[in-house]
């Protein structure tokens, strides 16, 4: 499952990041999307993008865009 | 307080003295072994983690701080005297990682490794430890003497949490010393563990068996190879991740490559994980744990005043309406009532009050007419009538500020996502846009936080017609003379025409992107804090001293120069009438240009150049030109030479075209492209040239005049 697909409320694992785009594997692996890391998912924006999601003790939003690169399972 | 200026005093006294001798001094000291007193040290952290307030607290300076991240862009510089030892502190962009992928993770790293940098401050968030650890994962390999500054740690009991920072000293094996850089608590002791660095000796077990096998094995072949520097761990954990910019700087024979390779080839990869990621899986995986032994969590009470903030202003409903209502609130203060009362005020005690004054006290003397009209029409008026603005500057100033401090901007650039992505652009662009209508230098720069080059070019041209507070002067001006019932609707309709100016600047340039290169949309969101009074004060006290500056120096000189050559033709002979001047001469040769926008007289084409200079003295050349010995005011002058379609034309032209050279040359910097930058400009003559005819014809048309 990916991770833009969840609805608010609702926690789930980080599988892995799919994209071939190294940098950006990179930048997500630095904020903490790393296989075995809990994600909450807190809400979505009002106009349906982005969302804000809560992993290592801290919260961030992240585009809808960049979330569907990431793979979870609930 | 005393203690800053003691700081202040001691640096101006010692500062730069030693600075030529002092690196040999160091050497030699050194040499005899003598313990060192001279140090440079850098501070890094995340983002929003204290990085600046601490510098300031530090430095006694006040570097611009707020509650988003990525308030510092750019690397700055302080010093200070510690029990007799100098230290130079660099405050550095916050980054999350040393990974090279943006543009502020590169000038860390860059500086970090290259600059004799000798003892690291790391700031860590105490109330986001986790988060802010992984970097000082990194910051440990480079091996240079580390000294953690655990910041905020004041907050913790209020979120219900302990910290044993004791054994995290133990487990990162570095002095961990806790603080406030808001309240200035414990920076002694952080001082005093700086000065007292050491070499980083342990080395905690973040990697596993495999992974330190092969990342050892590396270091040999580095060592071989002769490198010798401290950060050799950290350069073997780079090169095992791949990155092209450390193996390209290294200049690595084939021999060692293939020895690199070779290690990297042995770890067997499960499914999921890829080299480049392993080792900050690894690092988190160390965190968690060491986490688990450090923090002790209860009910968390201030993450719910957060939440519950967030569940209102982020509320699906609420919102947006919330949002506009904050924006509306903040243009209501500054333009509504209350900031048009203190500018009354203080206009007509600078104009009547020091300008009568003035003139009675010149007659008294005997002086002559001209001495008269340059100082009572061309100063006092030209500049009074600027600094007039200074209570509505900050009241803006200070309402940005307050949002920039309670931690709103980053929800505004949450909610504003979605809408300004049909402008190609990421939410993060809302904060230098809503920053754009304070001021456009650092509106300009604050386009940092952007993560792509295109998203950042193209927020940098919306930000000009985001009108700056120094063109407030010219609307207040011509709305006065001619639109003195609709005050408010009219200088509405202004802002608003920039905005739409903006819009359709970014709509254009949208066309030039493909449609998969989204711009990326990853930011932190900060929990509320109250701002503090110290920082308002501050925040706003540098925005009143630069406004007075530029009024006492830059706009009297202006004043003193267009006032002389209004008054003199080019045999220097002084004339009666100044159409005959030498400033008349040039305005003639531009000015039917404006004959379209419906304001070809030379005085108007030649206040709008010297607005480039700075927007203020617009106004103030305005009132020298145009006056006249009788002492009519401005506004009578404006009546007389301007009608209702030029007075809006002529507004709409000075919303549109080019900012002052500060901005110009900030946007130049941020752009980094000169052809662009000429095109830009071009385009923003061209463009306000045009609406401004527009205007012009069509409000004739309206208003019949």
């Amino acid at each position: 499952m990916k991770l833009n697909l969840l609805s608010s409320g609702q926690s789930a694992k980080v599988v892995k990041i799919n994209s071939k785009d190294k940098k950006f594997k990179i930048r997500m692996t630095d904020m903490g999307f790393v296989p075995g890391c809990a994600v909450y998912v807190k809400r979505v924006a009002p106009l349906g993008d982005p969302m804000q999601v809560s992993l290592h003790g801290y919260e961030l939003s992240i585009g809808k865009f960049e979330a569907s690169k990431i793979e979870v399972v609930i | 307080m005393a203690l800053i200026l003691e700081k202040i005093s001691n640096l101006k006294n010692k500062g730069k003295k030693h600075s030529n001798s002092k690196t040999y001094v160091l050497k030699n000291l050194e040499k005899e072994g003598i313990k060192k007193n001279n140090f440079k040290v850098a501070l890094v952290g995340n983002p929003n983690s204290g990085k600046s307030t601490l510098f300031n607290q530090l430095t006694g300076s006040h570097q611009h701080v707020g509650n988003w991240p990525g308030v510092t862009v750019e690397k700055k510089e302080g010093n200070l005297v510690h029990k007799g030892a100098q230290i130079a502190i660099a405050d550095l962009p916050g980054v999350y990682s040393l990974s090279p992928c943006s543009f502020e993770e590169i000038i860390t790293r860059n500086y970090l490794l290259e600059d004799e940098v000798d003892v690291i401050i790391n700031i860590v968030d105490a109330t986001n430890i986790e988060r802010n650890l992984y970097l000082t994962t990194q910051l440990l390999e480079l091996q240079k003497p580390l000294v953690v500054a655990l910041n905020m740690y004041d907050l913790l009991k209020g979120k219900n949490m302990k910290l044993d920072f004791l054994e995290l000293e133990k487990l990162l094996g570095v002095p961990v010393v806790p603080i406030s850089a808001n309240r200035g608590t414990n920076l002694e002791k952080l001082l005093d563990a700086v000065v007292n660095n050491k070499n980083v000796t342990t080395r905690a077990r973040i990697y596993d068996k495999k992974t330190t096998e092969a990342l050892k094995i590396i270091e040999k072949s580095l060592i071989d190879f002769g490198i010798t520097d401290t950060s050799v761990p950290w350069l073997a954990i780079k090169l095992f991740e791949d990155d092209e910019l450390i193996l390209h700087k290294l200049n690595l024979s084939k021999k060692v490559v293939d020895q690199i390779n070779e290690q990297k080839n042995k770890i067997e990869l499960s499914e999921n994980t890829e080299r480049q990621t392993l080792i900050a899986i690894q690092r988190y995986r160390y965190l968690n744990m060491l986490c688990k032994s450090i923090v002790i969590k209860g009910e968390n009470k201030s993450t719910k005043f957060t939440e519950f903030l967030d569940s209102i202003l982020l509320n699906r409903f609420l919102a947006f309406p919330l949002f506009f209502f904050i924006l509306a609130l903040i243009f209501y203060i500054t333009f509504g009532p209350i900031g048009t009362f203190f500018k009354d005020a203080i206009n007509s005690f600078i104009c009547d009050g020091v300008g009568n004054a003035s003139y009675v006290f010149l007659n008294k003397f005997g002086a002559s007419a001209w001495s008269k009209s340059l100082i009572r029409d061309g100063i006092i008026q030209g500049v009074g009538s600027v600094v007039s603005f200074l209570p509505q500057i900050i009241l803006l100033f200070t309402l940005l500020s307050l949002l920039e401090d309670s931690g709103y901007m980053a929800r505004a650039a949450f909610i504003m996502d979605k809408p300004l992505k049909l402008l190609g652009l990421s939410g993060k662009a809302f904060v230098p846009l809503l920053m754009g209508f304070g001021c456009s230098v650092p509106a300009a720069l604050g386009t940092r936080i952007l993560e792509k080059d295109k998203d950042k070019k193209r927020t940098i041209f919306m930000i000009p017609f985001m009108s700056c507070s120094a063109k407030m002067p010219i609307y207040a001006m011509f709305i006065s003379v001619f639109f003195g019932q609709h005050k408010v609707l009219a200088i509405f309709l202004i802002y608003l025409t920039g905005i739409m100016v903006s819009i359709f600047t970014a709509f254009m340039l949208k066309g030039s992107t493909k449609k998969n290169e989204q711009p990326v949309f990853l930011m932190e969101l900060p929990g509320y804090k109250l701002p503090t009074a110290k920082n308002l004060f501050f925040h706003v006290f540098e925005k009143v001293k630069d406004f007075l500056e530029k009024a006492a120096t830059v706009l009297i000189a202006a004043s003193i120069i267009i006032w002389f050559l209004q008054s003199f033709d080019f045999g220097l002979d002084m004339v009666t009438d100044s159409s005959e001047s030498i400033l008349a001469t040039f305005g003639r040769l531009i000015a039917p240009v404006f004959s379209f926008c419906g304001f070809g007289d030379w005085r108007a084409s030649v206040s709008l150049i010297c607005g480039v200079i700075a927007k203020e003295s617009v106004i103030s050349t305005m009132a020298i030109l145009y006056s006249s010995n009788d002492g009519t005011s401005l506004q009578n002058l404006i009546m007389v030479h301007f009608t209702k379609s030029s007075a809006c034309s002529f507004m709409v032209f000075a919303l549109l075209y080019t900012p002052c050279i500060a901005a110009l040359s900030s946007i130049k910097r941020e752009l980094a492209n000169r052809k662009i930058f000429y095109l830009y400009i071009i385009y923003q003559l061209v463009l306000a040239w045009g609406i401004s005819a527009l205007v012009f014809n069509f409000s004739k048309a309206i208003f019949k005049a």
